[in-house]
């Protein structure tokens, strides 16, 4: 559980709705308030970043951990499922620029200002987002043989 | 032919792409790295990822809870259980369900004992990833994969299994300890104990070994916290993080041991936090069998059908310390039977991602040390 007084200091400051893991801020408010975070409240460690597809939008969540406190605050975004767009923190944590990829790749909520945004599990030719509800488990996808256009961008 | 001294001409050929992998035996697996190199010089790394990518988190979403525990074995193939113990403690943390105190000490020792295995086969490689500076490297490999194969055997016995135990079930463990197991498990922690120093003398003590690894693939302290990297690569850059102590799971909040941390932040700081590792691995299995309290060793009722089991509406976080680091499950639940979205934080993933950050500015011979201190494993990366 998160310390109660950060959690405070989130709703007073960025609106928050505290919930089991964290709180629940304005997509607007995210990058100032993972920069109050990682500079005035010692939350310097990325932990994580997942997406999920929620009935009515897109969750983007964040995990940020002060170590000297050892204490992990789960900082969550809604991102309407019409404009899936949300700023990218890969400039103040370093370790979100591969989550918000994989985040991008699976669940297709792009980020905003992303030094790198391609995708990181799948092909970079694949149709559509695996971890979308809408996504079928038996989607087809075989083997395709390489073509000497695709070679000749890569290199 | 005269004797004279000869002319070494350096020609400036530009920049130039080498593409290393997928299919390199240094690259423990799959993993893709696109050096762009001035000479000898890394100026810029590119990893490419997600050649073992097998959809482990769109497949949980159609499973049921009690179903899913051995599909993560598959994730981190060097320590199956950690996997399976995380995911567990996740359930039981979202669905309130009691473990027995035996069951968690024994789900911590078999946890050692593949972190032992772990490390012994990251030591292995590592040996054959700098061979020319060991005289070639087999022998080291060899006489890791011979303790190793040690702990299979015991793993087998104990669990049926050598490899994928299957060992964590929600709500306990799956094969009980007896006095005949005991006894094994303290002769086969002297033995591998007892092989250490040997160990230590073909690398660490080797001249060779610590000229390719001191001061190089630097992580600073800040570095390191911004990319999230995590277990010994993060201990090495002399942050004292272990979720053992930090976030007590188990039995660790019981048990006695020392967290290793260096603060150099090199290849060789990486290397000496896992070989002390190995060390009080080997201290922690003795002491979990001295104390191990008796009792059931799963206390939830019988499952009639696996495809049952409803949990609450909510969210959840929880970790354990892999033999690659804090490896945690973050599942969101409808309260269904299934999880609605299941998230792996696999350590291999984040430390992995420090590459692109710690190879420009190093040799290309570098980057195979380096590699090799970071450890990664890509079923773990690709998930």
């Amino acid at each position: 559980m998160p310390a109660p007084e950060i959690v405070a200091a989130m709703e007073t400051r960025f609106s928050a709705t505290p919930f089991a893991l964290g709180v629940e801020i304005p997509a607007a408010e995210l990058l100032t308030a993972l920069r109050a975070l990682r500079d005035t409240h010692g939350y310097r460690y990325y932990v994580l970043g997942t997406g999920t597809e929620a009935a009515a939008a897109f969750e983007v969540t964040h995990a940020v951990r002060n170590l000297e406190s050892n204490d992990t605050l789960f900082v969550k975004v809604s991102v309407p499922k019409d404009a899936a767009e949300v700023d990218s923190i890969a400039f103040v944590y370093a370790g979100a620029e591969w989550q918000e990829r994989e985040i991008w790749d699976l669940i297709g909520v792009t980020f905003k200002a992303h030094p790198d945004l391609r995708r990181i599990l799948m092909p970079d030719e694949y149709p559509g987002h695996p971890l979308r509800k809408s996504f079928a488990m038996d989607t087809p996808w075989g083997y395709r043989p390489a073509t000497a256009a695709a070679v000749e961008a890569e290199s | 032919m005269s004797g004279g001294p000869i002319e070494v001409v350096e020609r400036d050929f530009g920049e130039l792409a080498l593409n290393m992998g997928p299919q390199h035996p240094s690259t423990h697996g799959v993993l893709r790295l696109i050096l762009h190199l001035s000479g000898e010089t890394v100026i810029k790394a590119i990893p490419v990822i997600g050649y073992l990518h097998r959809g482990v988190e769109k497949l949980s979403e159609h499973l049921a809870y009690d179903q899913l525990a051995p599909v993560y074995e598959r994730d981190d193939y060097l320590a199956p259980t950690a996997n399976s113990n995380a995911y567990v403690l996740a359930v039981e943390k979202l669905g309130g369900i009691a473990v027995p105190r035996r069951a968690q000490w024994l789900r911590a020792f078999v946890s050692e004992w593949q972190r032992v295995s772990s490390h012994l086969v990251w030591l292995g490689t590592l040996g054959l990833d700098l061979g020319g500076a060991l005289g070639g490297g087999t022998t080291l490999y060899m006489y890791c994969f011979r303790e190793r194969e040690k702990i299979l055997d015991f793993l087998e016995e104990l669990t049926g299994t050598r490899y994928h135990t299957n060992y964590n079930l929600v709500g306990g463990a799956r094969y009980d300890l007896d006095a005949a197991m005991v006894a094994k498990s303290n002769a086969l922690a002297a033995s591998v104990g007892a092989a250490l120093p040997e160990f230590w003398s073909m690398s660490g003590g080797n001249p060779i070994f610590q000229e390719r690894t001191r001061n190089v693939g630097v992580i600073s302290k800040d570095l390191a916290m911004g990319v999230g990297v995590t277990g010994p690569t993060l201990r090495a850059s002399g942050i004292n993080y272990d979720v053992r102590k930090a976030a007590p799971y188990d039995a660790y909040g019981e048990l006695p041991f020392e967290v290793i941390t260096r603060t150099a932040g090199d290849a060789e700081a990486r290397f000496q936090v896992r070989m002390d590792e190995i060390a009080v691995s080997l201290k922690l299995v003795r002491t979990i069998v001295e104390g191990l309290p008796t009792g059931p060793i799963f206390a939830r009722k019988p499952l009639k059908n696996p495809k049952a089991t409803k949990l609450p509406k909510g969210e959840v976080y929880a970790a354990v310390e892999s033999p690659r680091g804090e490896l945690g499950f973050h599942i969101v639940s409808d309260g269904s039977a299934k999880p609605y979205r299941l998230k792996i934080n696999a350590p291999s993933f984040k430390n992995l991602q420090i590459v692109p950050h710690i190879l420009p500015g190093g040799l290309v011979a570098d980057v195979v040390a380096i590699l090799g201190s970071l450890d990664p494993v890509l079923g773990d990366v690709d998930r």
